[in-house]
């Protein structure tokens, strides 16, 4: 019997880790929707611990206003014990507070620095004052920032994009708002970031690192397009050069 | 002012010993750099009211007009302003006087002190008058801050004497703590805002160093053609940002922690209570901060190409601050627990903060996440976070600071309708200006931005309230800074111990303090505290 149940559990175990391996061979992640979700999860936890200590304060300063003058206040003078535990039982629970949420990011986290293995890679250069991405093609183009001339940073529709970065100046930071992720650009390092365009359409890549007179005007476009679309134009690309 | 007796002399003030003196010309320079600082955070938030060329000439060089206020806003209120506000104006002023010394242990070094802190604030007003102005930033990085065409010298220098002047000052206070306290005060018998300074200077001792080579580093890459932080010729990028957080993350605590420091007196006198946990304040909190601030500095380089296991490591240690300042908060709101609170414009300062105390530190949980600071960080969440931390929290805490001790300093009453209207002018106005802020941060508008024309239109509409806001707390402060020069002049004279408090620079010092501070040597026993009000 005994085994009969043990056999059952690990069948059952195995089943599900099949399933979980299955599952990660064909979905990608969308870190920017985990980073949403993680967002509500971190709200909800500020709201609720937000509203214990302020609730506390307001009732206490409201009900324990003087009444008379001279008076003296009547505040607990605490027991060994009672100050060990009012350090220690606040100090675990913040504490496993913290973890969880440590915990909460670092799952999210490892998905922002894993980049899926069918990403496309794209080169990024950001200089002042213009930035250039750079394709597997050996096509590259250059966005100016004061004329705002040039392409930006076109991608095929549902395929992972893995940036690499370098700059040829001062630091720079490469920050796409609605994919929820920047990260630095700078002299003698190459960083990188991954994101995963699920839909296609028009969005907004700026700097975020203070590089100089043009930093609010350094901005670049992000177009995501039909794998189709993408390959017109990257041919295009290609013959202009 | 306070112990002179033969008029105002002004070479007596400028070459002072007396801490209490240099208290107050700390206090002097730090309002001055406060205001000056001010009103370029006007004309910032006057040119963000609207997307394009608002105040600045045209689109072209607005950047580098925009770029020097910011500059000197960011500098001035935190090197200027803050740090020598509360280690400077209130460490000096009330230290020696809580724990009964005569003076603090080495009072020219402390003449000193004060003559460095106001040239840093002179070299800083330069930024004026030299035609390249700087615009690095108050955080400086490389190598924007080399190749720029703006003068990084003036930046470097400001840093050198205000740190110089510090490291001089925690030295001198340190002694002073160690040494100095009135035969019978045991350490547990410490002010709290006593403890806050000792703690906060040893932070200050500590870190200020690495600061100052930083910037000397820079010095020399820029003018003398070093390449410490040149990647083409060996250098590196990074190297110069780890330094500089090695000390500018420990730097708020030299901000926080005196400012807590501040709450707790005010708490404490105004509900009559001893301090809730004393201990687990003290040692909890406060001690556990010094040991772990040097540990959390990789949170400000989330997304600066630093090792991913860092990342995570120091997101751990930046959450477990989450610990000792809960500890210190928990102590704060329990010292009105079953008090007798009396409302006066120190305690509206004192009970605004902990609503500044609960914004400021809630919305820094997710900025120590790293995957939450990767979207969240350099924008304008990250600015209204310190700005309800530092620019509201610290900053109110200097203005209670001085509205509580205000009748020892002068001998005068501030005028209460005065500093009442005062106050919420500055807590509405800041809240108009700030919430904004978060709000369109999370819709990914960037700090540091004079320009917003690539975003959605609805974020000019949040911009342009929080430039309303920005001007109702003008107002205020305006209201707030006449009212301490108008009363000290011509206010009410004030009873010796108005609040009825039962610490030593009220209950054993003439109001104001004559020279010596004490009549007579100071002793305690081991039934006193700074807070044992009598039942
Ligand atoms: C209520 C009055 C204040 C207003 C309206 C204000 C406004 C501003 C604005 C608009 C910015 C620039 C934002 C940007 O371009 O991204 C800024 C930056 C800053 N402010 Fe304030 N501020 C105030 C008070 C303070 C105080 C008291 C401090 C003291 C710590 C402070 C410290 C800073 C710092 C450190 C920066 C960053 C500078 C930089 O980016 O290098 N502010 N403030
Ligand atoms: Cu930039
Ligand atoms: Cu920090």
């Amino acid at each position: 019997m005994k085994r009969a149940v043990s056999a059952l559990v690990l069948t059952g175990l195995g089943v599900v880790a099949g399933l979980a391996e299955a599952k990660e061979k064909v979905a990608i992640p969308d870190p920017a929707a985990s980073w949403n979700q993680l967002w509500h999860h971190v709200l909800l936890d500020l709201f609720i611990i937000g509203i214990i200590f302020l609730a506390a304060g307001l009732y206490w300063v409201w009900k324990y206003r003087a009444t008379r003058p001279n008076q003296i206040g009547e505040g607990p003078q605490l027991t060994k014990l009672g100050a060990i535990g009012f350090a220690v039982v606040p100090a675990f629970l913040f504490m496993a507070d913290d973890f969880f949420l440590a915990a909460k990011g670092w799952t999210v986290w490892n998905e922002y620095r894993n980049v899926p293995r069918n990403a496309m890679e794209v080169k990024v250069t950001g200089s002042m004052w213009s930035w250039n991405f750079e394709y597997d093609n050996g096509v590259s183009t250059t966005f100016m920032v004061d004329s705002k001339e040039g392409e930006g940073l076109v991608v095929p529709v549902g395929k992972p994009v893995v940036l690499r970065m370098t700059s040829t100046d001062v630091v720079h930071s490469f920050f796409l708002p609605d994919y929820r992720v920047k990260e630095d650009l700078m002299p003698g390092r190459v960083t990188y970031l991954w994101f995963n365009p699920i839909k296609e359409g028009e969005t907004l890549a700026t700097c975020a690192e203070y590089c100089g007179n043009r930093h609010a005007f350094m901005w670049t476009k992000v177009k995501v397009v039909s794998q189709a679309d993408f390959d017109t134009w990257l041919a295009k690309q290609k013959q202009g050069a | 002012m306070s112990t002179a007796s033969s008029g105002f002399k002004l070479g007596e003030w400028i070459f002072t010993t007396d801490h209490k003196r240099i208290g107050i010309l700390y206090l002097i320079g730090s309002i001055a750099a406060f205001a000056v600082a001010g009103i370029m955070a006007l004309l910032i938030r006057i040119e963000q009211a609207a997307p394009g060329p608002t105040i600045v000439s045209d689109a072209f060089t607005g950047g580098d007009q925009y770029n020097v206020w910011l500059y000197f806003h960011g500098a001035a209120m935190i090197l200027g302003f803050l740090i020598p506000g509360l280690t400077g104006f209130a460490a000096n002023y009330l230290l020696p006087l809580m724990i009964g010394a005569k003076d603090v242990a080495f009072p020219r070094i402390n003449a000193l002190s004060v003559w460095l802190f106001w040239a840093g604030i002179v070299v800083a007003l330069l930024t004026f008058i030299v035609p390249d102005k700087p615009d690095v930033m108050w955080t400086g990085y490389p190598p924007y801050s080399v190749t720029t065409a703006g003068n990084t010298a003036l930046y470097v220098f400001t840093v050198h004497l205000m740190g110089f002047s510090s490291i001089l000052a925690a030295v001198n206070f340190l002694v002073t703590i160690i040494y100095m306290r009135a035969p019978g005060m045991g350490w547990n018998q410490l002010n709290m805002f006593v403890w806050s300074c000792f703690t906060a200077l040893i932070i200050q001792l500590i870190f200020v160093p690495v600061l100052a080579a930083a910037v000397t580093l820079l010095l020399f890459d820029r003018y003398l053609g070093t390449h410490f932080f040149d990647p083409a010729n060996g250098g590196d990028v990074l190297l110069y940002q780890n330094l500089f957080w090695f000390y500018s993350h420990p730097a708020v605590y030299v901000i926080f922690l005196p400012a807590m420091g501040i709450f707790y007196e005010i708490f404490a006198t105004m509900a009559k209570n001893p301090i809730f946990n004393y201990k687990a304040a003290v040692y909890g909190g406060m001690c556990c901060i010094v040991l772990i601030s040097g540990e959390v500095w990789v949170h400000h380089l989330y997304y600066s190409g630093m090792p991913d296991w860092l990342r995570i490591g120091q997101m751990v240690t930046t959450l477990l601050i989450s610990v000792p300042v809960g500890l210190m908060t928990i102590s704060l709101f329990g010292t009105l627990y079953k008090g007798a609170i009396t409302f006066n414009i120190p305690m509206y300062y004192g009970t605004a903060s902990l609503y500044l105390l609960l914004i400021g530190g809630l919305t820094g949980i997710p900025l120590a996440m790293t995957v939450m600071s990767v979207h969240l960080g350099e924008t304008s969440f990250t600015h209204a976070h310190f700005h309800f931390i530092m620019g509201i929290f610290a900053t109110f805490s200097v203005f209670a600071a001085v509205d509580f001790w205000f009748p020892k300093i002068t001998g005068k009453m501030l005028n209460p309708a005065q500093g009442k209207l005062g106050f919420w002018l500055n807590f509405i106005g800041v809240n108009i200006t700030f919430w904004p802020l978060f709000i369109i941060g999370v819709e990914g508008m960037p700090r540091r931005y004079w320009d917003y024309s690539q975003f959605p239109s609805h974020f000019a509409g949040y911009h342009k309230v929080a430039t309303l806001g920005a001007i109702i707390v003008a107002i205020g402060m305006i209201l707030t800074i006449s009212n301490w020069i108008i009363s000290a002049i011509k206010g009410e004279k004030a009873p010796d111990n108005p609040w009825g408090s039962n610490s030593l620079e009220w209950t054993h010092t003439a109001t104001p303090p004559g020279p010596g501070n004490f009549p007579a040597p100071v002793t305690v026993d081991a039934t006193w505290t700074p807070y044992s009000y009598k039942r």
